[in-house]
């Protein structure tokens, strides 16, 4: 950027990563100056962690420089990196619960008097060092008697003081409250006043407005554009993102609402759903035979919005109501009862029993449901499975086969097939076409359409904005863990849903 | 705290005048004496601590008891109270394990307060302690033998049921077994196998020597304790032999379930492991005090009983 | 055995017999099962049993008992085959009972204190041979319970909850008995090690039927399936509406029952009950009997059969060594030898790496051809 007169602190050129034939990363640059932070912006799959696990030495990189002050590096291992001047900060706080604050501060390098490690002299040091950056606690307190954003800012400052230039965030205020994310933004301030360079990765785009000078977006592994913040407007990040322009009129609405008629009757009613630390309180109501599309960028609350309407995160207040009836959703077994349905989003760790056979996987939710005493027919398994094969199109010899052999779409459609066989009214369905061919995609799309008109509640949560608008009769639009807005009918589109999330 | 210090004081005075008066007792009688047993393990292990105490009651010893729950760290810790009190004139432990007592017997011989060790063995120097109080496995292997080889007139194929492998107690009674029936060239041991001391695996081997060999071949089993004859007295019966009569059962430990066995003809004769360590352990402790030297080892020797009445005429 | 056997690798359909025959075959020689190779070890085993006392399949009837060493195998197997039973539930839902040795114990000392009252003359009807039985099982039941409370309500990992009456266990028997180790005359009790049927001894039937009743127990309803489920993914058998607590409670109750009854056998084998030596080290050859038979310790696929044929592997390893010549020096190094070929055995890389290293010999003779 021309703007800037300074050398650069951290230059990446042409960083290339390759996993099994699949490109993580492909050229892509990075530039950092001294006393600034850059956000790294983009949606799964963007290649984020990708690009700071390079940088920290975790991966190997198949091509390009890293330049730190103009010097070519190798950065090994992150301990490496650490002692090059890249230090970096995760979610899960790496120290240790159990020492004090000045413990962990010093650890491993304590501060010797006259050859005896000294607590005091340690105490004192570390004491001096958290002022530097206005903090002032009780250092000899255990590291766990602090709240998590102190226990973040204790891990900065270790960073930091570990001879850090470079300063990797990643993720660093997802479990904090707005009066701790103040706290470590004085802090990141009073580190961007010593010099120090800033990699900032967070889902958070008011606070990527807040406390960020420079944005490189990526998508697909590829780097798609780097602004100052103060010129880029939300609504062109969000397309960058996303990969669609505001001005083309993509994603023709398939799913007109015609019949009114099959959808007055609301199936599911939330008032004031909330979880801390999750997603603030929502309403949420959907109708039988309706199709509600929850859109957001990654880490807006789509999928904790889904948790919490099926029981696996308990909502702390709010009520809910099945058909008018009061309820207590308090766990998937509960949920399930009530007939609803979730598709998860990882399907490997939360929705496959990778060992067991087609068979088993289609008939387990209604087995589950109906109780391990009232036994299905092996006949009446194979009779379900096999329909259910049929009608889903799954690829595969035969239901005996385990289900872990199948590629990504059949496991996808197999876990459909669950809930189609449990028969709910509600089905959640979260990033149902995630990783699946072109194929079975479509499939999916015409299953969810088929379902609704059969009269099921259907909620889905895509990051597919194209898909969101093709199917959907209502939008709940969702960022920073908030509900923004519902669009209804006609008002749906790529560019109404993009604009919901950038408005301020 | 001045009521604490009073009991202590008086205490210190009590020992003071206990150990003044030591010399002049043979019996030991007024002699306060720690007896850190290992725990309570087995029947045997439960009339071992019966009869020393019961001994102790007799001479008029105080005897001050410590279960050590199979723990060494338990004794070492009841060790060091009583050092630290300095209110016993000796010590007698039966060691949980062999190794891991120098330091603690150092102490004990820094204070002056003699250790008297029973039944299992230390690895200790010597000069540590003032002897060592123990059965006489070997003794009882030959014991055994010697009954077998005049039951039979020197004409016996044996099975052998050992203890664990590698135990003190098995290795020594085998050897003491084999020395006696090397000397008569018709008994031999056609079969050995380990049972573990356990009844149901002495049975469980009992029962795979009766069918693998031809069972009117065997003579005798020689279990290293009663409760693999037990075992296999079972198995015997099973295999519908009469124990006793088609197959001799001798053994070792005469616990009270095997005096039903010889009551009823099932059981031939079994060595009394003596569980009456305590009378020659106080004996030791006395005569120490009064400056006598002792040998490093004072063995109890069991006897051979082949009946409960034989039995209780030396058990008054 | 074999009718058993066609169930467990065919899951059970009386209205397609044809079909579920045809499953059964593929599913046995298919590479990566099992079943096979745990077939093959047991026959290997017994043929050695064989050639090292050539009486070992004689059996006699002595005095209306069968008598002889494959006899002696089936009755000895029977406590490890009733632990191995229920070990393999728990397994299958990646946890582990450590403490069925102890409960072993317990049951046995439980049962052994109790008659000794009805012979003292009590006419208190809790203490008739029928109803000492039933609270012994009782007692079992309840120790599952408790493991089944640590590990399914209170999360704790399965190795630590039930190490904890593991050790706890053998101490609680030793406070029954009061340190001391009762004996008993009672016919009924006594029968439980020691009766015979047609000849064959009992605990063989006893197990036997449990092996039956477990088995329809789970394959005739879907607790095998859900048990299944929750081993291989939790998670994901949470998001399916599966409720695992009530699936891991049920389990430790089936392996502290067998338990249970293995302790009542082997106290009846010898009509008396030792708290420091009945069934030590039990768990381990049942954990032995359970991996030999397949089922994975990180949970799964199960066969209650294969682990019942991994707990006669076990016995007729042992009967063989007692009717060896060996010196018992040798016996625990022999018998980790082989339960370690049993599992090299079954285990794919190691054949496939057999097979490579074959493969320059195989080359070899083909250049001599």
């Amino acid at each position: 950027m021309s703007t800037n007169e300074q050398p650069a602190l951290l230059e990446v050129r042409g960083l290339t990563k390759t996993f099994t034939a699949t490109p993580a990363l492909s050229e892509v640059d990075f530039t950092l100056y001294p006393g600034e932070v850059h956000a790294v912006l983009g949606e799964n799959g963007a290649g984020k962690s990708t690009l700071i696990k390079v940088i920290t030495g975790v991966y190997k990189r198949d091509a390009g420089t890293i330049r730190l002050n103009g010097k070519l590096i190798e950065p090994r291992s992150p301990g490496h990196a650490q002692e090059l001047g890249i230090s970096a900060v995760y979610q899960e706080i790496n120290l240790i619960p159990t020492l004090s604050v000045a413990e962990n501060l010093y650890v491993g390098r304590q501060p010797r008097f006259l050859g005896m490690v000294s607590m005091q002299l340690m105490n004192k040091k570390a004491r001096k060092l958290l002022k530097t950056f206005n903090i002032d606690i009780d250092v000899t307190r255990d590291l766990s008697s602090y709240s998590i954003a102190i226990q973040q800012i204790v891990a900065i400052v270790r960073g930091v003081d570990l001879s850090a230039k470079i300063l990797i965030l990643d993720e660093p205020t997802s479990s904090l409250d707005r009066h701790e994310v103040e706290t470590l933004f004085s802090v990141i301030r009073s580190l961007k006043e010593h010099g120090i360079g800033i990699l900032l990765i967070t889902h958070f785009l008011d606070q990527v407005y807040e406390i960020s000078d420079r944005i490189t977006v990526l998508r697909n592994g590829r780097k798609v554009g780097e602004h100052l913040t103060k010129e880029l407007p939300r609504a062109k990040l969000i397309s960058e993102m996303l990969g669609r322009e505001f001005t083309e009129t993509l994603g023709k609405r398939s799913n007109q609402i015609t019949n009114g008629d099959s959808k007055q009757d609301t199936f599911l009613d939330i008032k004031g759903f909330a979880k801390r630390g999750m997603i603030e309180p929502f309403d949420l109501e959907i109708k039988k035979g309706e199709i509600v599309g929850l859109a957001g960028l990654l880490g807006s609350g789509r999928t904790e919005m889904g948790h919490l309407v099926f029981g696996i995160n308990r909502s702390e207040k709010g009520e809910a109501f099945v058909e008018g009836k009061k309820v207590k959703i308090s766990s998937p077994h509960k949920a399930i009862r009530y007939g609803f349905g979730l598709c998860p989003e990882d399907r490997k760790v939360e929705g496959l029993i990778a060992d067991l056979t087609i068979r088993e996987n289609i008939i387990l939710a209604l087995q589950a449901k109906l109780g391990w005493y009232r036994h299905i027919p092996y006949k009446r398994q194979e009779q379900y499975a096999d329909e259910m094969i049929e009608a889903l199109h799954i690829v595969t010899t035969d239901a005996e086969k385990p289900v872990r052999e199948l590629s990504g779409g059949n496991q996808q459609k197999v876990i459909l097939a669950r809930w189609l066989v449990s028969n709910p009214e509600l089905l959640i369905l979260d990033e149902p076409t995630r990783g699946i061919d072109i194929g079975a995609h479509a499939e999916i799309i015409n299953i969810i359409k088929r379902l609704a008109k059969e009269g099921k509640a259907m909620m889905v949560i895509s990051s597919e904005l194209a898909e969101v608008v093709d199917y959907s009769d209502r939008v709940v639009v969702l960022r920073d863990r908030k509900k923004l807005t519902e669009l209804t009918g006609d008002e749906i589109s790529e560019d109404a849903i993009m604009h919901a999330i950038a408005e301020k | 705290m001045k009521l604490v210090k009073f009991c202590l004081l008086l205490a210190l005075m009590v020992t003071f005048v206990g150990a003044v008066n030591v010399k002049a007792q043979d019996g030991g009688e007024g002699l306060t004496i720690g007896f850190s047993q290992i725990g309570s393990e087995s029947a045997w292990r439960t009339s071992f601590t019966d009869a020393v105490k019961a001994e102790a009651e007799a001479r008029g010893i105080n005897l001050l008891f410590s279960d050590a729950q199979q723990q060494q760290e338990n004794q070492i810790a009841a060790m060091r109270a009583w050092i630290a009190q300095g209110d016993v004139d000796a010590i007698i432990l039966a060691p949980v394990v062999e190794s891991g007592w120098d330091d603690v017997l150092q102490e004990a011989q820094d204070a002056g307060i003699p250790v008297v060790i029973v039944d299992r063995n230390v690895d200790s120097d010597p000069s540590l302690y003032v002897t060592r109080v123990s059965s006489d496995f070997v003794h009882e292997g030959r014991l055994a033998a010697a009954w077998l080889v005049q039951a039979t007139s020197g004409q016996c194929n044996i099975v052998e049921l050992q203890g664990t492998v590698g135990s003190a107690a098995a290795n020594d009674r085998m050897t003491g077994f084999k020395e006696v029936i090397a000397l008569f060239p018709g008994m031999q041991i056609v079969a050995s196998e380990t049972g573990d001391f356990v009844r149901a695996q002495g049975k469980q081997v009992m029962e795979s020597f009766l069918s693998s060999m031809d069972p009117s071949e065997i003579c005798a089993v020689w279990a290293h304790n009663d409760d693999m004859a037990i075992g296999a007295i079972e198995a015997i019966k099973e295999a519908g032999l009469v124990p006793g009569q088609d197959i001799l059962v001798v053994s070792v430990d005469a616990i009270p379930d095997i005096f039903d066995s010889l009551d009823a003809g099932e059981a031939n004769a079994t060595v009394e492991l003596s569980p009456f360590m305590g009378g020659p352990a106080f004996d030791a402790v006395v005569a120490t005090l009064n400056g006598e030297e002792l040998p490093k080892w004072i063995p109890v020797a069991g006897k051979l009983y082949t009946s409960r009445a034989a039995y209780d005429a030396d058990h008054q | 055995m074999v009718e058993m056997e066609k169930q467990v690798l065919t899951p059970v359909n009386e209205n397609k017999p044809q079909k579920a025959t045809n499953f059964k075959w593929r599913n046995i020689f298919r590479g990566d099962n099992r079943a096979l190779w745990t077939i093959l070890a047991l026959i290997i085993i017994l043929f050695v049993d064989r050639m090292v006392s050539p009486t070992f399949f004689t059996v006699r009837m002595v005095n209306g008992r069968l008598t002889g060493s494959l006899i002696n195998t089936l009755d000895g197997a029977a406590p490890i085959m009733l632990l191995s039973i229920g070990m393999t539930l728990v397994i299958a839902t990646k946890g582990v009972d450590l403490s069925v040795g102890a409960v072993m114990a317990i049951c046995a000392a439980v049962s052994a204190v109790l008659i000794n009252r009805h012979e003292a003359g009590s006419d208190n009807i809790l203490y008739y041979p029928g109803f000492v039985i039933a609270i012994a099982i009782l007692v079992g039941a309840l120790c599952g319970l408790w493991n089944g409370i640590l590990v399914a309500l209170f999360d704790i990992q399965p190795i630590i909850a039930t190490l904890i009456l593991m050790v706890a266990g053998r101490g609680i028997a030793q406070m029954i008995t009061d340190g001391q180790s009762p004996t008993y005359t009672d016919e009924t009790l006594a029968y439980m090690g020691q009766g015979t049927i047609f000849g064959m001894p009992f605990p063989v039937y006893v197990a036997a039927i449990a092996l039956v009743v477990v088995y329809l127990l789970v394959r005739r309803t879907a607790l095998g399936l859900l048990i299944e489920s929750v081993g291989i993914n939790a998670k994901a058998s949470h998001y399916t509406g599966v409720n695992a607590t009530v699936i891991k409670l049920f389990v430790y109750i089936i392996s502290g029952i067998c338990a249970a009854i293995a302790g009542l056998i082997v106290a009846g084998e010898n009509t008396y009950a030792d708290p420091h030596t009945a069934g030590l080290w039990s768990e381990l050859d049942a954990i032995v009997a359970v991996v030999i038979g397949g089922t994975l310790l990180s949970g799964g696929r199960f066969s209650l059969v294969l682990s019942a044929m991994g707990a006669l592997i076990i016995q007729s390893l042992r009967i063989g060594l007692y009717i060896s010549d060996l010196h018992p020096n040798a016996n625990l190094v022999v018998k980790a030898i082989v339960i370690l070929l049993v599992l090299l055995l079954q285990s794919k890389e190691f054949k496939q790496a057999v097979g490579r290293l074959f493969k320059p010999v195989l080359k070899l003779r083909a250049v001599f051809k």
